[in-house]
């Protein structure tokens, strides 16, 4: 009898500018596939709107509806006071739990007594850290990326009860964030007149190094990775370590094949190595997984032949 | 406003102290502080000496403990909070949640301070740091207009203190990855940016080539200088020729917005550097030891008399000066 419990998926809040049509379309096909939860929100820019909080909110109760988790996700930076207003409006939706990406939001929530996700813009690097944030009201945690999988094995020996641990396992990599805009810069604009230059990279802009090697994605205020993390292969790994919930970044297109992949991994139908070599093609650029292993982010250390 | 000057070692301490630093800041000799560097940074006993020759002639000393301890490496920041504590230095700037929390609970009377590492933009952030740890000073990242800068000082329940001068860095300090997604450490995990041991530089026929972690981030004709290579200010492509994609290398200098700053009620104004020179240390420290007293002496009516500016000019990374975030002619 197999006791290693099994991680659950979720599908993370979209983190790039997509127009209102493609997300309804987006969301219309989460809602029929076999994921447990989903993040909903802006995390990036406060300037992109083809939601606002009140259509989260109505997509949220659809997909709970189709018997998802539903949770609002917050932006990672927080600069204006407007976006701390609506931070606040965002924390006290009374409907969802909210994943906190700022300690702004951590400290609305927690002065309100509400549980709540701390996303993974969320520097929880210790156990005593893990502590402190149960302790103010954290359900649940998503595991820094920049962190390994010995990082992760110590985290799980004092994780602290009742706290659900979360890894993001498939997307582009949050690397930082700026005040400034690159997206806008690229295109020489200026943020305030950005022309909305983000709806024309659903995936991201990638950037090249000078001899050509895709680096990074640009993505407005937020620098990605260019490469996509994939830990489909180290899923046996993921499962050991007790890890909850397994997250999968939406991109523009083949989101529901890399749920499939998943699943079927998951649910023993698909050895994982087999997974994650179906994926390679799927992907902007290319994988890495070097974060996991230990090494470099962009480092791929697993095979994928 | 105070003035809090970095010392990368003794003779650097020693210069700002002279030159008329309020406190100076510095490190041990390990990942625990954000400018892990090799030669730089304080044993024990270099740091007794140096403490004692801040103290005795009424100057503090802050301690930066700001990187982010693994379940792995714990004991060693536990061990140095314990250190900095015995040592009796006047303030702990950490950033790191767990840290932040063992200092609070066994040492109460040790006064900590967020570091910029700490990643709070806003006052909700800082109400957190203060609630649970009693800081009692934050220093805010450099990606704050100085409207942004305002709200956050009137309604923040800590003192403020922000960077006035040096390498800028332009990603949210403490959530910027960039470093270890190249070359395998970060600020965040190893206390550096761009490790040495991952930079190599080669002479090519296209020219002098720099790269971190096998990453090219850079290419120089003869006639440009070649700074040290840092992800955020290399040279990229996005579709066309290759510019800098994200920031172009240039120092922060807010000489010019002091009275603003004053006016804001910021407590603090800091000078990045810790990896410089102790002759750079001297002479920033000595520029701004005048500016301030002049600010402080003329309120609105100051003006950053010319000398000042060039050798700020002189000293900066790259050749240019800009003022960050405060000013936004990109916005």
């Amino acid at each position: 009898m197999d006791l290693t419990p099994t991680p659950r998926l979720s599908i993370g809040p979209v983190l790039y500018y997509w127009a209102r049509e493609t997300l309804d379309a987006f969301y219309e096909e989460v809602a029929d596939l076999p994921v447990d939860l989903v993040y909903l929100g802006e995390t990036v820019c406060a300037k992109r709107r083809s939601f606002r909080l009140q259509d989260w909110i109505d997509w949220g109760e659809r997909l709970a509806a189709a018997g998802k988790e539903v949770v609002l996700s917050g932006m990672a930076l927080l600069e204006a006071d407007s976006e701390l207003k609506a931070l606040q409006h965002l924390c006290e939706n009374g409907r969802f739990r909210v994943e906190a990406n700022d300690m702004g939001a951590v400290q609305l929530l927690a002065a309100r007594g509400l549980p709540f996700v701390a996303g993974p813009s969320i520097n929880l690097y210790n156990p005593r850290a893990l502590s402190v944030m149960a302790k103010a009201g954290m359900i649940r945690w998503v595991l820094p990326v920049e962190l390994s999988r010995t990082a992760l094995e110590g985290l799980q020996r004092s994780r602290p009860p009742g706290v659900q641990t979360e890894v993001l396992a498939y997307g582009r990599l949050p690397l930082a964030y700026s005040a400034r805009c690159f997206t806008a810069r690229a295109y020489n604009l200026p943020k305030d007149d950005c022309a909305l230059r983000c709806l024309d990279h659903p995936d991201g802009f990638t950037l090249r190094t000078r001899e050509g090697e895709p680096f990074l994605a640009l993505n407005g205020i937020q620098t990605q990775s260019a490469q996509t993390q994939c830990l489909l292969a180290d899923l046996p790994q993921l499962a050991a370590l007790e890890v909850d919930i397994l997250r999968i970044s939406p991109q523009a297109r083949h989101t529901a094949q890399v749920v499939d992949a998943f699943r079927h991994c998951i649910d023993g139908d698909l050895p994982p190595e087999e997974g994650a070599r179906s994926l390679a093609g799927l992907m902007p650029i290319g994988p890495c997984d070097g974060y996991w292993h230990g090494r470099p982010g962009m480092a791929q250390v697993g095979t994928l032949g | 406003m105070e003035l809090v000057c970095p010392a990368g070692n003794l003779p650097s301490l020693k210069a700002a102290v002279d030159e008329g630093a309020d406190a100076v800041y510095l490190g041990f000799r390990d990942a625990t502080n954000a400018r892990n560097f090799a030669g730089l940074n304080f044993n024990e006993a270099g740091m007794r000496s140096g403490i004692a020759y801040a103290q005795q002639r009424g100057r503090r000393v802050f301690l930066a403990l700001n990187t982010y301890p693994q379940p792995d490496g714990w004991s060693n920041w536990q061990a140095a909070v314990d250190r900095a504590a015995a040592l009796g230095v006047d303030a702990l700037i950490a950033a790191d949640m767990g840290v932040l929390d063992y200092a609070s609970e066994h040492h109460p009377d040790l006064p900590l301070h967020l570091s910029v590492q700490g990643s709070a933009t806003n006052r909700e952030s800082l109400r957190f740091y203060h609630e649970r740890f009693g800081i009692r000073r934050a220093v805010l990242p450099r990606v704050l207009s100085l409207e942004q800068v305002r709200e956050v000082v009137a309604r923040s329940p800590v003192q403020i203190e922000v960077f006035g001068f040096g390498s800028l860095c332009v990603m949210v300090e403490g959530r910027c990855l960039l470093s270890s997604y190249a070359a395998g450490q970060s600020p965040n995990t190893h206390g550096c940016c761009s490790p040495a041991s991952e930079v190599h530089w080669e002479e090519t026929s296209k020219g002098l080539e720099v790269r971190l972690g096998g990453v090219l981030t850079d290419r120089f004709a003869d006639h440009e200088s070649a700074g040290y290579p840092t992800i955020c200010k290399g040279r990229y492509q996005a579709g066309g020729a290759a510019y800098y994609a994200i920031e172009e290398p240039t120092s922060l200098n807010t000489l010019d917005l002091l009275p603003q700053l004053r006016i804001a009620g910021v407590s603090a104004i800091k000078i990045e550097g810790r990896q410089r020179s102790p002759a750079y240390v001297r002479q920033v420290t000595k520029v701004w030891r005048s500016a301030l007293d002049a600010a402080a002496r003329e309120g609105e009516r100051f003006v950053p008399r010319r000398e000042w500016m060039s050798v700020l000019g002189r000293v900066a990374e790259g050749t240019q000066t800009t003022l960050g975030a405060y000013h936004r002619p990109w916005q």
